[in-house]
């Protein structure tokens, strides 16, 4: 199967050649180049190319000999001398020896692996490079020169030229500390174990057995946050989309005057941002915040524990979430909606359906219909909604109930793994609640790209 | 007999057109509400937390000058000024990286295309700042978390990772007939040319949207700032600067001016955004119907 894949990309491309048919046939030179990189290169008059295959192999070495290797072994060992007191004699004090910092060898073992997949990248590159000038030299025609291909880089290869540096820093802002992050949940750097003081070790799957065991704190502590973001997630989509699109019928409908003022009110809220309203929801619902306050006055009730019981505050913020999502189905909606054939509305009317027949029976159907793979990615989204829980509640209330009181009742997996690597410091946790995290989105997200038209057939539209 | 059927039908919906505005003016009110509240804050006299009455009792502007000139604990002037920065430079970068990533996913073939778009869509499973603390250690090994070297490191941090947005200027290149740029390989143009003179010009929309919301971003993200700036407030963004004012401690004095802050950086926010909203509303029905 991966074979024929394989094949397949190769008869897509037909202009890359792989490397392995690169050594095969090379002559002698280009097989030299696997050894000494640029040699291809040189032997075909390319100096500048060569020069720098051959600078960069010289920079690799140097970068392994004097750093890399031991990166490579403190990265396998995760630092074997501990920081520790050593009394000075002659200044009569306690001085500290510096130790390993185990982070630091993590951090940097990882630098040293991408930094070697780069070189290989590279060295594939040279080889590829010398055989396409030995095959130009065995054609009769004179191997692509240097100036040749920097012009190329604005026509043909203008995909290099575009693409290196956004790809260097998604690589560098993204890949890298994703994976340094991942290597964390299979070590014991948690708060008992901060460097430079203490050093941590590889552990293996331990965390993971740890968060998913359901007979300990943590694991109790984890499937209940779950079942909560599910809960939430759930309510947070399907309640705004249904009250979105009946707002957007209601503004949508013939009699309704000044259509587009009632569409600026609604959306206005978006546009404010969201540390913003969030943070002054937060003290307009304390005790003695104005909601209370209003209450007050004008019923004389309360005050209501709007965020300091727990089901009231679990509650409030999915509906406080209305008020931030429902704007946004409305904009998203309110094109869709006119997409509905008329004639279905009319052959409803005629027998005799109300309002409420025609909304269940052809508008949700129809929106359905459209909108499945939207409403799962939006899902997915508040599964991974992290600013309404942060700014609205914080987590709270919290609870003793939930290991070492690192999650109070509303927090999602997002907000939890939040609290566990800034203010807990509990890196390797935080980082097996962020992998757990990905599998519950990838699982939700293949069942529906794999289905959609526009990820089978992209090619379909112009 | 006919009248009077046709009578009651017309008043039965004038009633349903009553209610209908009726129910829409009551929702729409309760739906500015947080946003008149903040407005009517930051013009209150009482600066805590804790009010008394709903209406208050005397208005004053002194909340706003507090702002500006009271730069002691809270430098607001600086704040601006900072993520004016930040989000210039970061905005050209993002802009640059988005049009360029998406108009090679759209237009071009080449080898790392599919496994590019399949690496983006499972690196944006992952939540958004688990490597969060991952950059701040990456970034402090490079030596840019103390002073002004901040800034180089926001900056790098709101678009290092600018080339995975490119769902929705992609999907806006896909639309341009294809037909152009054939064209315009017949008649000699290099793609570069087809680049910058063809489909840029034909792009407006797409590359406004982008500059827009790339510009937006440092105003609103306040996780990554936080992070990165730590402990310094000289280098703090609006949106971190304004969120240590409700901190326990700062609440009793700051909340008034608090929502002046926020009254002063929701105004240019709400501008552009209203501005894109019909960026956005294409782009999304777009999406779907793709």
């Amino acid at each position: 199967m991966a074979g024929l894949k394989r094949k397949q990309r190769i008869a897509e491309f037909p202009e890359v050649i792989p490397v392995t048919e690169a050594i095969q046939k090379g002559d002698i030179f280009t097989k030299l180049t696997c050894l000494i990189m640029g040699a291809g290169n040189f032997a075909r008059k390319q100096i500048i190319q060569g020069l720098l295959f051959l600078a960069a192999e010289i920079g690799y070495i140097c970068f392994m000999v004097f750093y890399g290797v031991g990166a490579l072994h403190d990265f396998m060992t995760l630092g074997t001398e501990t920081q520790s007191k050593v009394f000075n004699e002659a200044k009569q004090i306690y001085e500290y020896t510096t130790g390993d910092n185990s982070q630091l060898c993590l951090l940097y073992g990882v630098v040293t692996i991408f930094v070697t997949i780069g070189f290989i990248l590279l060295w594939r590159a040279a080889i590829r490079s010398s055989y396409i000038g030995q095959l130009a030299v065995s054609k009769g025609n004179t191997p692509i020169t240097f100036g040749q291909i920097l012009k190329e880089l604005k026509d043909r290869r203008m995909h290099h030229l575009l693409m290196s540096f956004p790809l260097l820093g998604i690589v560098m802002f993204t890949v890298m500390p994703l994976i340094f992050m991942i290597l964390m949940a299979f070590t014991n750097y948690d708060r008992d174990h901060l460097p430079p003081g203490k050093l941590f070790d590889w552990v293996g799957l331990e965390n993971f057995g740890r968060v998913l065991n359901a007979g300990g704190t943590l694991g109790i502590t984890f499937w209940k946050v779950l079942g909560w973001t599910l809960i939430w997630a759930f309510f947070a989509t399907f309640l705004n989309y249904i009250f979105g699109i009946i707002l957007a019928l209601i503004i949508n409908r013939d009699g309704t005057k000044c259509k587009s003022m009632w569409r600026f009110l609604f959306t206005l809220t978006i546009a404010v941002p969201q540390f913003v309203s969030l943070l002054v929801m937060n003290t307009m619902l304390q005790e003695h915040g104005v909601f209370n306050l209003m209450a007050k006055e004008l019923f004389n009730a309360g005050p209501f524990p709007f965020l300091s019981n727990a089901t009231w505050a679990r509650v409030t913020v999915i509906i406080i979430n209305l008020w931030v999502g429902i704007p946004y189905t409305l904009i998203s909606v309110t094109g869709i909606l006119k997409n509905i054939p008329a004639e279905l509305y009319e052959a409803a009317k005629v027998d005799g359906a109300n309002a409420f027949v025609t909304f269940f029976k052809i508008t949700m159907p129809y929106m359905m219909f459209v909108m499945t793979p939207q409403l799962i990615v939006t899902f997915t989204q508040n599964i991974n909604n992290f600013n309404v829980i942060f700014l609205l509640t914080n987590g709270a209330p919290a609870t003793d109930e939930y290991y070492r009181g690192t999650a109070g009742k509303t927090d999602l997996l997002v907000t939890w793994l939040y609290k566990l690597t800034i203010d807990n410091k509990d890196y390797n946790l935080g980082a097996v609640i962020g992998i757990l995290t990905f599998i519950l989105m990838a699982t939700l997200s293949l069942l529906t790209y794999r289905n959609t038209g526009s990820y089978k057939d992209e090619e379909g539209f112009s | 007999m006919n009248t009077t059927k046709q009578h009651s039908a017309s008043a039965k919906r004038r009633v349903t057109n009553v209610l209908v505005h009726v129910f829409l003016t009551v929702l729409s009110l309760i739906w500015i509400f947080p946003i008149f509240w903040v407005v009517l804050l930051s013009f209150r006299e009482q600066k805590g937390q804790y009010i008394t009455s709903f209406w208050p009792e005397k208005f004053t502007l002194n909340n706003y000058v507090k702002l500006f000139t009271d730069t002691a604990i809270f430098n607001f002037p600086r704040w601006f000024m900072n993520t004016l920065f930040v989000a210039i430079c970061s905005c050209v970068l993002t802009t640059f990286f988005v049009l360029a990533v998406s108009y090679c996913l759209s237009r071009l073939r080449f080898k790392i295309r599919k496994p590019y778009m399949n690496v983006a869509m499972i690196l944006g499973m992952f939540p958004g700042f688990m490597s969060m603390i991952a950059i701040y250690y990456i970034l402090k090994g490079f030596g840019l978390t103390e002073g002004p070297m901040i800034y180089l490191a926001l900056i790098m941090v709101y678009s290092g990772g600018a080339g995975l947005n490119f769902f929705i200027s992609k999907g806006f290149f896909d639309t341009i007939p294809k037909a152009l740029d054939e064209a315009a390989t017949i008649d000699g143009a290099t793609k570069w040319d087809t680049f910058s003179k063809i489909i840029m010009p034909l792009s407006k929309p797409i590359v406004v949207y982008t500059i827009l919301q790339a510009f937006m971003a440092p105003w609103l993200d306040f996780v990554f700032a936080k992070v990165i700036a730590g402990a310094d407030p000289r280098y703090y963004t609006v949106a971190i600067g304004l969120y240590t004012m409700l901190n326990k401690e700062n609440i009793m004095n700051w909340y008034a001016p608090f929502a002046a802050g926020a009254v002063c950086v929701s105004i240019p926010i709400s501008i552009l955004f209203l501005y894109l909203q019909r960026f956005y509303a294409d782009g999304l029905s777009g999406a779907v119907k793709g």
